[in-house]
């Protein structure tokens, strides 16, 4: 009950015609810049955050949190219309978000895109709301070894993703794992990986630049050559009719909205893991548990819905650590907490106490944002279409400068942009020849999450594996996570000895 | 469609006229202002102590509007500051004028590690020291220790499984453990992190024993009773810890501090840095920059020019003996 | 394709051994008490990559892949057309990016291709080219302060900063 009136006053704060504006401006500044491949919530955040010295702190701060929902929503933008994952939260949102787009069924996509990241932030406002404090200690039970496993169970549950060829599966995740590493060591600061002794390589592999590479130059090139040149993305003419089917279709994806925004909040809340591991678990356990779980990667309305939900989840689940325990889930509430010490509000273990008109405030202000992000992103469906309309021959050379552009904007270093077309290049050449490379792209996200941990845990244990299985809760996810990963080894052998014995014969 | 075209062609004239008009005015030798935007690298990544300086002063500068083109800050974490070493240094031949950066320690002890990366911290432009911050030893409240006699007990009967966590290899934290490991006859075992961010939690979620935090990184835990500090590695008694000594009035006179401070690239020309210098003693004597360091009882004065330059020498010889005790070099 | 198929498999074992090679740069095996030095993980996972590599060859051999079993040509002529034009294209923009800039290689490359590629009427190419520059500046360096590479044309920008930065 308490909660309730906090929660009231917090809407009270929200609905200042001032914290108001500003939800709705940072909403649509966030949508734009989420949609530009190559930037994310991160810049809008960071550039902003000067300005927010006109507006009191709470004000700022809504603001601010209003952008970061914009861009979340907007990330899918890009990622189905383009193809080209905006930021990495959005990367499982192409696997089924673009061919939906190439089937003219755009406008579907867009729509599961908004509802389902209306769904999943509104379901993590509501666990925030009434759960902030014990969750953030769960978050903090979370050591190395826990967040190793965890990163296990994404790369198992993503087994299986468009592999038809086993050993052009394993190629890819590990050469995206390899890639990776390309940088320094972590550990003693040497460089590790001088590619060619370039020193470019001395910095690490942005992900945006194989992401692009590969969904904005190399995807590119393969349509172009596929289509003969010319085709039209869509041709679809939005009609009540035609929504409301897609509104019809989307209803039966419920249950997976529920899951993923659990799983995607969970994931969340973890200081080291963020909202891009949550988006693709979510993504793996959508397609593990679907009955049409061969149509995913093909245009599966589900597998748009599962990665917004859980990414949208996972975004507010970030700001959770952030304020509780004063330490960023991700990039963007690194600023954001930058941004609050600024202020001279400490974020951390206290704030609910010492600052409730700014937790709640921002709290209800959550809600507005998610509510009106929806809104936004429904009204512009037929915006989107008509740029899908245009000939081919023009949205071609847009989609390359941007990717260009993009390239460039994510690290600021030309050197990256030659990679990026690098990887666009060898990308469409090894897709002709059935490599899948959604798993190299996997791996580059969650490599660098992953390799500290692992070999942070072995440092604590001496270099003895057990800790992964000992500690509960990273025993039961790595349990989870093996079984999960020989599944399909067993379905294979299952499958060969049936296969073999057709064939023998 | 056509309004653009208009716009664009009224950009090129303004441009080309603004070009002759520019350079017009510079051969008018006024004083030095930077012609474009300002590339703020931070040698640390987001979140961490370093960064939250650099955008407080970014934020300060900009609010009172003391620069003509705006700083943006970009972070450049990687190899314990190496990137950010090697971009500044890549800029002495194309744009020094226009680089600065936030610095820590690590801009003695990367250089001297890797000599591969050639690089010689005496070449960059010395802008303004801004502060120096503490280090404290940080225990878990449950652990019940209370002061450092326990904590050299609790942690001698540990051994090796005791885990400190902290910041990158032969990095600040690791010197500090080395000290304690080395005056207590402790076996301390040194986990690294990404930064002092995700070490203050692993101590909070009791995943380390203990850690050698800023105050500003423990800020948060300290002051929900979660984290208690054990001693100060300073010359006298931080005043928002009173309770914790300092390790010279232990005995062991050892005293670390971590500067914070502001880099221009190599090669920067006079008028420039005498901009840059003049800029951030503004930025130090202002309210908001005092208030945080009293907050976070940041230490010491302001600094430029040769004497900042003097102070790194010292600072990196300093640290090549540290080092070269642990057997680093 | 059945040959780009074993080309591409040679190729890439042999990227793998540079990998595991450039790895071992950095401790590969188990330092006591620390776990696996910094090239274990990547030397390790290249040589995953370089077997599974042998296993793509062994697949080859057996024909068991449908590259492998393909005699269709790996790029037909007219592929080989598009992928020169569009992908030399795009190496031509960002190499004009160094001298250029964004601002002079984007509308070039835009003219290339909607004129020359896609024989669209100059007004479409025209209006689309030379806007894009101007929303591309407002948006990226003006607003979100991500500065765009100017190469040599940096100077007719200054005048521009002071106006809108």
């Amino acid at each position: 009950m308490e909660i309730l009136q906090h929660l009231f006053d917090g809407f009270l704060i929200a609905f200042q015609p001032l914290n108001l504006g500003l939800v709705v401006l940072g909403v649509v500044v966030g949508l734009f810049i989420g949609a530009m491949p190559g930037l994310g919530s991160v810049n809008g955040v960071a550039i902003l955050v000067p300005m927010t010295f006109l507006v009191p702190p709470t004000s700022a701060i809504i603001f601010l949190a209003a952008i970061y929902y914009g861009a979340m929503y907007g990330g899918a933008i890009s990622s189905i219309m383009l193809g080209i994952p905006g930021a990495s939260t959005a990367v499982a949102t192409t696997f089924d978000g673009r061919p939906l787009a190439l089937k003219g069924l755009a406008d579907k996509a867009l729509l599961a895109a908004a509802v389902a990241s209306f769904f999943g932030g509104t379901l993590s406002v509501i666990l925030f709301t009434g759960f902030a404090p014990p969750l953030a200690s769960v978050a903090l039970s979370f050591g190395d070894p826990e967040i190793f496993a965890l990163m296990l169970l994404a790369f198992a549950t993503f087994v299986g993703l468009s592999g038809d060829d086993i050993p052009k599966t394993i190629f890819s995740i590990a050469i995206g794992l390899v890639l990776s590493t390309v940088g320094f060591d972590f550990i003693t600061g040497e460089p590790r990986l001088l590619l060619f002794n370039l020193d470019g390589f001395l910095n690490q592999i942005n992900f945006l630049v194989l992401a692009i590479g590969i969904y904005g130059i190399g995807e590119m090139l393969w349509t172009i050559e596929v289509s003969r040149g010319n085709s039209t993305m869509s041709k679809a003419v939005i009609t009540v009719n035609r929504m409301l089917g897609n509104v019809k279709e989307l209803l039966g994806t419920w249950k997976i909205a529920v899951s993923s925004s659990f799983l995607g909040y969970f994931v969340g809340i973890l200081p080291a893991a963020g909202a891009t591991p949550g988006a693709l678990m979510a993504y793996g356990v959508a397609k593990m548990t679907s009955k049409n779980a061969d149509n995913f990667g093909k245009g599966e309305v589900a597998g748009v819905v599962a990665p917004e939900a859980a990414n949208n989840a996972a975004s507010t689940g970030s700001m959770l650590p952030m304020l509780t325990l004063g330490i960023p889930g991700s990039p963007t509430t690194a600023i954001l907490l930058g941004a609050m010490v600024i202020w001279g509000i400490t974020p951390g273990p206290t704030l609910f106490v010492d600052e409730p008109e700014l937790v709640w405030g921002l709290t209800a202000s959550l809600y507005v944002a998610n509510l009106f992000a929806l809104l936004a992103n429904v009204f512009m469906i037929p915006l989107f279409l008509w740029v899908l309309r245009m000939p081919f021959t023009i949205l071609a050379p847009v989609i390359f400068a941007l990717s260009v552009i993009g390239g460039y904007a994510a690290t600021q270093r030309l050197f990256d942009v030659w990679l990026m077309l690098v990887f666009g290049v060898v990308g469409y050449l090894m897709r002709k020849l059935d490599y899948p490379l959604a798993p190299a792209v996997l791996a580059i996200v969650l490599g660098p999450i992953a390799e500290p941990k692992l070999r942070q845990s072995l440092m604590i244990s001496d270099g003895d594996f057990s800790i992964f299985v000992t500690r509960p809760i990273s025993g039961t996810i790595t349990v989870i996570a093996i079984i999960l990963i020989l599944m399909p080894l067993f379905k294979l052998i299952r499958d060969r000895m049936r296969g073999g014995s057709d064939r023998a014969a | 469609m056509y309004v653009s075209r208009r716009v664009i062609m009224g950009c090129a004239v303004v441009a080309g006229l603004g070009a002759a008009l520019s350079t017009f005015v510079s051969t008018a030798a006024q004083a030095w202002e930077p012609k474009k935007p300002v590339e703020f690298v931070i040698m640390a990544g987001q979140g961490g102590g370093a960064d939250k300086m650099a955008r407080l002063l970014q934020t300060v500068i900009e609010k009172n509007g003391w620069a003509s083109k705006p700083l943006t800050p970009i972070n450049k974490p990687g190899g314990s500051g190496a990137e950010a070493l090697i971009h500044l240094n890549g800029k002495a031949k194309s744009d020094p004028d226009h680089t600065i950066m936030v610095t820590l320690n690590s801009f003695y002890t990367t250089p001297l590690r890797q000599p591969n990366l050639k690089i010689d911290i005496a070449t960059f432009t010395p802008i303004a020291r801004m502060a120096e911050d503490t280090f404290l030893l940080w225990v878990h409240k449950d652990s019940g220790i209370k002061n450092v006699d326990d904590f050299v007990a609790k942690a001698k009967a540990a051994g090796s499984d005791w885990v400190m966590a902290g910041t990158g290899k032969l990095q600040e934290d690791q010197l500090l453990t080395d000290f304690l490991n080395a005056a207590y006859g402790l076996e301390m075992k040194y986990v690294p992190y990404k930064g002092g961010g995700a070490v203050a939690k692993q101590l909070a979620g009791q995943h380390a024993n203990s850690t050698v935090n800023n105050p500003s990184e423990q800020e948060g835990f300290y002051k929900a009773g979660d984290t208690v500090p054990l001693a100060a590695f300073t010359t006298e008694r931080i005043n928002i810890f009173p309770d914790a000594p300092t390790f010279k009035e232990l005995g062991k006179d050892f005293v670390y501090l971590m500067q914070r401070s502001v880099v221009g690239a190599p090669g920067m020309s006079d008028e420039a840095a005498a901009y840059y210098q003049a800029l951030f003693q503004k930025v130090f004597d202002s309210p908001e920059w005092q208030d945080y360091r009293n907050k976070r009882a940041l230490q010491g004065a302001f600094m430029t020019g040769e004497e900042l330059k003097s102070y790194w020498m010292a600072e990196r010889e300093n640290h090549r003996q540290m080092l070269e005790r642990m057997g680093a070099l | 394709m059945r040959r780009a198929e074993l080309t591409t498999a040679i190729l890439l074992a042999a990227f793998s051994i540079y990998l595991m090679w450039k790895s071992a740069e950095l401790p590969i095996g188990w330092l006591p008490g620390e776990g696996p030095g910094g090239g274990a993980f990547p030397f390790w996972l290249a040589a995953i990559m370089l077997a599974s590599c042998v296993w793509i060859v062994i697949n080859w051999f057996r024909r068991s892949s449908p590259p492998s079993q393909s005699n269709q040509p790996f790029m037909d002529r007219d592929a080989v057309q598009r992928f020169a034009l569009v992908g030399g294209g795009v190496t031509a923009m960002i190499a004009l990016i160094h001298v250029l800039g964004v601002f002079g290689a984007l509308p070039l490359f835009l003219i290339y291709y909607i004129r020359f590629l896609g024989r669209h009427s100059w007004t479409t190419t025209l209006a689309i080219a030379l806007s894009a520059p101007v929303v591309v500046f407002f948006f990226f360096d003006v607003a979100l302060r991500v500065i765009m590479p100017k190469g040599y044309l940096e100077p007719l920008f200054l005048p521009l900063y002071d106006i809108f930065l």
